[in-house]
């Protein structure tokens, strides 16, 4: 499902490089400056300068349309989609189950395919089209994937859900939904520890066999 | 077959996974919007990382922060060295006596009890920052020699309750008899492993008043464990859990990362958001603990039981006793004149064992229901048969009848639904495109318990009912089920009420633990709902309509509101009867004689759990519990190498946990007949019974089809290998 609502292109990832490279360079010069007189450097780095200058490398610009919104945001390398999604954007559907990709509850896709948001750098995703769990409904009017599963119990808890109906609407669209088999094969990086799975797969059959465009 | 009564069935359909009314909360949970713990956008939220030991045991020397302190964003770093005292850590000990063991003190002492204790916090702007700070800590150790191997210590085991050990008739009976099994069986460390994280965000809202965003199955409990820990008057401590993403026992206290992250929250004078890393999750909150059984039955060559023996010695901490009563279910579950049985602990160096779905039983069930399938075969008579042959009809412990039992039906009803008629009972027999084919069923069985509780109903001018108590809701669909209730019982549909829960503010309600909330909190929201149509009736006077329009009523006597508070508890009948639920599962699998790999054929499970109040949800809990039974007896198992005192495979990729290409249809089939004796709802606890039995079914299955008995879980394909074939 294209979110018809999505906002111009994003500025191209070319243009964004050059962005962080100015930056750089400027910062680099600050840095050159530090370089030249020992005497400060050696006293910045006793009063933990040093960690502010570190600190101003530390975060790099990124851009990120989530659910047709744009995003300019600011964020250090090493933050993963997953917690810019929870913790910056607050949007707080996708789940973090693990952090090391071996659940799938962070499931979102990135321009149409789906990734483990919690093994992407948020940089990676840069100028890239996001669409999480809350992104999925048109309005009131639920995507066809999320009423499938609330009529066929697809769930308990909850918590694996937003990743699971993530999944299982890229797995009809990626071709992988073509029987009660292969569903299962392609589901199998959700875990589900309720064990909702058979009702899961009965949702997706469902909807695969509706025919509706998902 | 011939010995059930095949009357004493109908053939009911059963619910498929669309059928009947879906969740209350379930559009919130599908779009994402539901809220679980860690997902309040707190106003100044900052965030804490633990740092965990990297010894077993031993004691703290020195721990050097002042990296971590000095990394970008870091506003604290807690240790023992540095951390305000818990007042309810600080007590009293005789020195004359061996100290009381309760649970880990953190940030209190030098102490080490297990690998991976909390000795650090650190908390900072970012959890980024704070995860690389955690890294900068650098703590020194005192090791000493620790234990953490069970198998090689069993002879250390020690009986540590009054209820550890039981005697019916004469002791070790069996032996006498001409028919015995004589067995050990090994039930490795199970891990909840919820998919969501434990976590919470701790805000101290004044020096003595503090409000709780947690991962907890009991708002009302974690509420007066804080208030006693902190030393803070009870209604100054707010606990909100509205969403739980699953738990299966592993929030049913409040655990060391909780206190640190209380203690952070009220040194940085900020509110802490703290979620436990999924390696943590394997020590820090919990698992079923590995235990040891032993298993003798004796049996008339007709096939009766002239005596059962069960002992167990279940894995513990150094720091709680923790005994779950393994053997407890050998004294009930068949008609035996002997039984004796013990239940004993060891302690070991490990982080402290807690309730796991189905706690007890469902480890017991293992060895019993396997050493019934034994049986057996040595009897040459159909396990089913055997099962009839030895039914209880009044408790063989209390002497006292049923509250309801229709277990009879259950083996029916599941043995028609698996096809058990094509079973051979010659093990090995059968072959299927190059696979074995076997089938298998065991039995489970749990106390159906009902707690006290208490619901605040409210009718409101436009006519919406408001239902309010402070239960949890794990997953099963608790609101659910409580909707439907009142919806039949006011007579008006589902869409105009609202169920209210996880908020300590509400009504008294029991930890959703044990398979009670149905039962406890159905009942007294039925009580609740009964009084405050007496109430509208009561306003209209006599001969009121049995489905009033209570809008209108309200108007008529220009009310705002009608309300009523409903306390509900066990009465009489705790004394009268004996109260359980009973499953039988049933499965055929295939198993590959070649790799030794096993495939789940088919599966049924059958619940007689009373009145089903909520088909849809009942079904998922069912399906949810053959679950977690499937991964009990194929590939869930924590372990530990005893050299280091550590786990090897804390993590979702090493611990196998079923995923969906292991799973396949499962059949949920409900016996669905009210137990008139228990409550007024006549509906007694599921979530237990769903898991209890399955382990032994899926091994009794491995057994028809291959002839290999398999006493050691979980059934992995090296253990079904042929292997001198090869050679």
């Amino acid at each position: 499902m294209e979110n018809k609502n999505a906002h111009s292109k994003p500025e191209s990832e070319l243009e964004e490089k050059d962005n962080s490279r100015r930056n750089f360079l400027k910062q680099s010069a600050f840095i050159t400056a530090v370089a030249l007189t020992p005497a400060p450097a050696v006293k910045a780095a006793a009063m933990h300068l040093d960690e502010k200058i570190a600190e101003a490398f530390e975060k790099v610009p990124v851009k990120l349309e989530v659910n047709g919104v744009m995003h300019n945001l600011s964020v250090e390398p090493r933050a993963t989609l997953l917690d810019i999604l929870r913790e910056q954007i607050d949007l707080t559907g996708t789940k973090k189950g693990c952090d090391h990709g071996q659940c799938g509850a962070c499931t979102v896709h990135v321009d149409g395919h789906r990734v483990n948001s919690c093994l992407t750098l948020g940089v990676m995703a840069s100028g890239k089209k996001i669409t999480t769990i809350e992104g999925l409904a048109k309005g009131e009017e639920l995507h066809p994937m999320q009423e499938a599963f609330l009529k066929h119990d697809g769930f308990q808890c909850g918590y694996c859900t937003p990743g699971q109906i993530m999944s299982a609407v890229a797995c009809i669209r990626e071709g992988h939904a073509n029987s009660e088999t292969e569903i299962r094969e392609y589901m199998s990086g959700n875990i589900c520890r309720c064990g909702a799975y058979p009702n899961i797969v009965n949702a997706i059959q469902e909807v695969k066999s509706g025919g509706q465009i998902v | 077959m011939s010995t059930i009564n095949k009357s004493m069935t109908d053939n009911k359909k059963q619910p498929s996974s669309s059928d009947g009314p879906s969740r209350v909360d379930g559009r919130l949970k599908v779009t994402g919007a539901a809220k679980y713990s860690a997902e309040f956008a707190v106003k100044g939220l900052v965030y804490g990382v633990l740092v965990g030991s990297t010894i077993t045991k031993g004691k703290i020397k020195s721990i050097d922060i002042k990296k971590a302190e000095h990394a970008p964003g870091v506003l604290a770093v807690i240790t023992h060295f540095n951390s305000p005292k818990v007042p309810g850590y600080q007590v009293a000990t005789d020195p004359g006596k061996p100290a009381v063991k309760g649970p880990v003190k953190v940030f209190n002492d030098d102490q080490i009890l297990y690998n991976g204790q909390p000795v650090a916090l650190v908390i900072a702007d970012t959890f980024e920052r704070a995860l690389f700070a955690a890294s900068l800590v650098n703590a020194q150790y005192i090791a000493e020699k620790h234990i953490t191997n069970l198998k090689d210590n069993l002879g250390k085991a020690v009986a540590t309750h009054d209820d550890t050990e039981y005697k019916r008739g004469i002791v070790d009976a069996y032996k006498s008899a001409p028919i015995i099994v004589e067995q050990e069986y090994m039930l490795p460390s199970e891990v909840h492993n919820p998919m969501e994280l434990h976590a919470l965000i701790a805000r101290w809202d004044a020096a003595d008043k503090i409000t709780v965003w947690d991962k907890t199955q009991g708002v009302k409990d974690t509420q007066s464990n804080i208030a006693k820990l902190f030393h803070i008057p009870v209604e100054n401590v707010q606990v909100h859990s509205k969403f739980v993403g699953g738990a299966f026992g592993s929030a049913l206290q409040v655990w060391p990362h909780e206190v640190a992250a209380i203690i952070g929250a009220k040194v940085v004078k900020r509110p802490v958001k703290l979620v436990l890393g999924r390696a943590d999750m394997f020590t820090s909150v919990g698992y079923r603990p590995l235990t040891w059984q032993k298993i003798g039955i004796g049996a008339t060559a007709e096939g009766r039981l002239v005596g059962i023996t069960h002992h167990a010695v279940g894995q513990t901490s150094t720091y709680e006793d923790f005994a779950e009563g393994p053997t407890d279910i050998s004294r009930s579950l068949y008609a035996c004149p002997n039984v004796n049985s013990s239940n004993k602990i060891l302690g070991l160096d490990v982080g402290s064992p807690t309730w796991m779905r189905g706690p007890g039983d469902a480890t017991g069930a293992f060895a019993l229901e396997s050493a019934l399938d034994e049986l057996s075969y040595k009897l040459n008579i159909d396990p089913i048969e055997l099962r009839l042959k030895n039914y209880a009809e009044t408790d063989p412990e209390s002497g006292k009848p049923f509250s309801g039992k229709n277990l009879k039906d259950a083996y029916k009803l599941g043995a028609e639904g698996i096809g058990w008629k094509n079973r051979k009972q010659e093990a090995g027999s059968v072959t299927r495109d190059g696979w074995l084919l076997g089938y298998g069923m065991s039995g489970g069985v749990f106390g159906a318990d009902r707690e006290p509780a208490t619901v605040k109903a409210t009718m409101l001018a436009d006519g919406t009912l408001v239902l309010q108590t402070a239960v949890s809701d794990i997953g099963p669909g608790t609101g659910t089920a409580m909707v439907a209730i009142a919806s039949e019982t006011m007579g008006i549909p589902a869409h105009q009420i609202r169920f209210d829960l996880g908020d300590s503010l509400y009504p008294n309600a029991p930890q959703q633990g044990g398979s009670t909330i149905t039962s406890s909190v159905g009942s007294a929201v039925y009580m609740a709902c009964r009084d405050l149509k007496e109430k509208f009736q009561q306003l209209i006077g006599n001969g009121g309509e049995d489905k009033p329009n209570y809008a209108k009523i309200l108007k008529q006597h220009n009310l705002t509101q009608l309300q009523v508070v409903t306390d509900s508890k066990a009465g009489a009948e705790v004394d009268k009867y004996a109260m359980y639920s009973w499953s039988v599962h049933f499965v055929s699998v295939l198993v590959n004689p070649a790799t030794g790999v096993v495939k789940l054929n088919k599966v049924v499970c059958v619940a007689d759990s009373g009145r089903i109040i909520s088909p849809k949800t009942a079904r998922s809990q069912v399906i949810g519990g053959a679950v977690m039974g499937i991964g009990m007896a194929l590939m869930e198992e924590a372990i530990f190498d005893d050299r280091y005192g550590r786990l090897i495979n804390n993590n979702l990729a090493d611990y196998h946990v079923p995923v969906s290409a292991d799973i396949p249809q499962i059949e949920a089939i409900f016996v669905n007949k009210p137990d008139i004796n228990i409550n007024p709802i006549g509906a007694k606890g599921m979530g237990e019974i769903a898991l209890i039995g399955m382990a032994a079914a899926v091994a009794n299955a491995v057994y028809n089809a291959t002839g290999k008995r398999i006493r050691n879980l979980p059934i992995t394909p090296d253990k079904l290998v042929d292997w001198t074939a090869l050679t």
